[in-house]
């Protein structure tokens, strides 16, 4: 075995791993609130139609998607491989154990917030992405040039209080994912420090209070605008 | 005070164990946890039956011997060895739960007492200095700072109890071996061997079958020495630097 095979199948490979797509994710979930908030504007949907139309055919944000699908698939079959060898590393479970007194219950069920949030991506990424790219969708024209109307397909789904619902509940999920996952990938990097770490803390917890919150605010301000 | 104990029996590794009661009366409050456990002992060996077998050595919280998960926590409900528990932490007609450190690289020997040899090993894959220090050098005689020289004596109090395994819910020995790694990275003494150090322990301990980490901090909040977790960062830290620049291809 090589050594970069040899350490990548280290539990701190691993870790390397999951630390690094998380963050990256991280970054891509910056990117998605904020061109999203397009959403806001009271245009028709007209600048979050030409926003889309530029994230799917723009070069450079082609070769980003596809290291956001890497990432995310990596994390998670990663995260795969981890879970079973850390069940494995305690074959017998204690009959009394008070976990909670010594750590949060966001770090001890990461798994569990990390699969529900993969129904949900599943769920979000059949609903839009995949009609954006290969679904009937209407066209609109703005300035002479055509545009795929993703905007009514978003206002459309966001008139149903079960999706609206799901989306909101969702992001109380990935909000407790972040509040661990944030601080936890700088801590596996090994950058803890008396300097930085009480802000990194800090922001991590403004990140996954305001992002989520953010995201959350987009399907309820469809449906209650309507 | 009058307890109600719920004992881990297990006759050997081979055997499935389960759980015994046991009723143990005037108990005293000054008594240390491991003496209460000694007078249950003087009570089934006169019953002609098989004491509850657990470790224990220095009774001081110094040797690492005492183990015991103790009402859901290791060592108890005090951030400290079982043998530094006095009874005036539980209340009389209290059930107290004793079970065994629960992690595949601590097989059950009997009863309580679990085989810790795996911590022995990552010691032996990296945790040493193969150079000759000789005598006692002369105070300040080697230029450490005192700042350094202190957390890597807080480093060093690490006693290897196993407590960090017993408290992860992967049962990981990160923190254990984070600061055995930690202990030698930060002084002078240690630096002939800093890499190799990182890669063989990480290696040996990942040999044994502990868990990785989630960053839980549960090793940390029950550590009897107060190890921190930064030092799970250093070990990191100590580790990816150490794969990327030593010549073990």
């Amino acid at each position: 075995m090589s050594w970069v095979s040899k350490t990548l199948s280290s539990t701190l490979g691993r870790k390397l791993l999951m630390a690094l797509t998380g963050l990256f994710l991280i970054i891509f979930l910056i990117g998605h609130v904020s061109g999203n908030t397009l959403l806001f504007k009271n245009d028709g949907g007209e600048a979050f139609n030409i926003y889309a139309k530029f994230m799917t055919t723009n070069p450079a944000v082609k070769i980003l998607s596809y290291l956001t699908y890497i990432s995310v698939l990596a994390h998670v079959v990663y995260s795969i491989i981890l879970t079973r060898h850390n069940k494995s590393a305690r074959p017998v479970a204690y009959a009394n154990s008070k976990a909670s007194t010594n750590s949060a219950w966001t770090s001890r069920n990461m798994g569990v917030l990390g699969t529900i949030i993969l129904i949900f991506l599943v769920i979000h990424l059949q609903g839009f992405w995949y009609k954006m790219h290969w679904g009937d969708i209407p066209m609109v024209t703005y300035a002479g040039e055509q545009y795929k109307d993703l905007y009514s397909i978003v206002f459309f789904a966001f008139q149903s209080e079960l999706l609206v619902g799901l989306y909101v509940l969702s992001m109380v999920f990935l909000g407790l994912h972040l509040s661990h996952g944030f601080e936890s990938a700088f801590q596996t990097l090994g950058l803890n420090h008396v300097k930085y770490s009480p802000a990194i803390k800090k922001l991590g917890l403004a990140f996954s209070i305001i992002v989520p919150a953010l995201f959350a605010s987009m399907p309820l301000y469809i449906y209650f605008m309507n | 005070m009058n307890l109600t104990l719920n004992i881990w029996r297990q006759k050997n590794n081979a055997d499935k164990g389960g759980f015994r009661e046991y009723k143990v009366s005037d108990v005293s409050k000054d008594m240390s946890f491991l003496e209460m456990l000694d007078v249950l002992n003087e009570q089934l060996a006169g019953k002609g039956e098989d004491p509850v077998h657990f470790d224990h050595d220095c009774r001081e919280g110094i040797c690492g011997m005492c183990s015991l998960y103790i009402n859901g926590k290791p060592h108890g409900p005090l951030q400290t060895t079982t043998c530094q528990l006095h009874m005036r932490s539980f209340n009389d007609g209290e059930t107290i739960t004793i079970e065994p450190w629960r992690a595949k690289a601590f097989p059950v020997v009997k009863d309580l007492v679990v085989d810790r040899s795996a911590f022995d090993r990552i010691i032996q894959a990296g945790g040493y200095v193969s150079v000759n220090t000789g005598g006692v050098p002369d105070a300040n005689e080697i230029p450490i700072p005192k700042k350094i020289a202190d957390e890597a004596f807080d480093a060093a109090t690490c006693i290897g109890c196993g407590a960090c395994v017993a408290a992860c819910k992967n049962a990981s020995a990160m923190l254990f071996t984070s600061a055995k790694v930690s202990q030698l990275a930060l002084l002078p003494q240690g630096q002939v061997e800093r890499k190799e150090r990182a890669e063989k322990m990480i290696a040996q301990m990942d040999a044994e079958g502990f868990g990785a980490c989630t960053n839980t901090g549960a090793c940390e909040a029950e550590c009897p020495k107060g190890i921190s977790i930064t030092n799970i960062a250093r070990m990191n830290r100590e580790y990816f630097s150490a794969v990327v620049s030593s010549e073990n291809v």
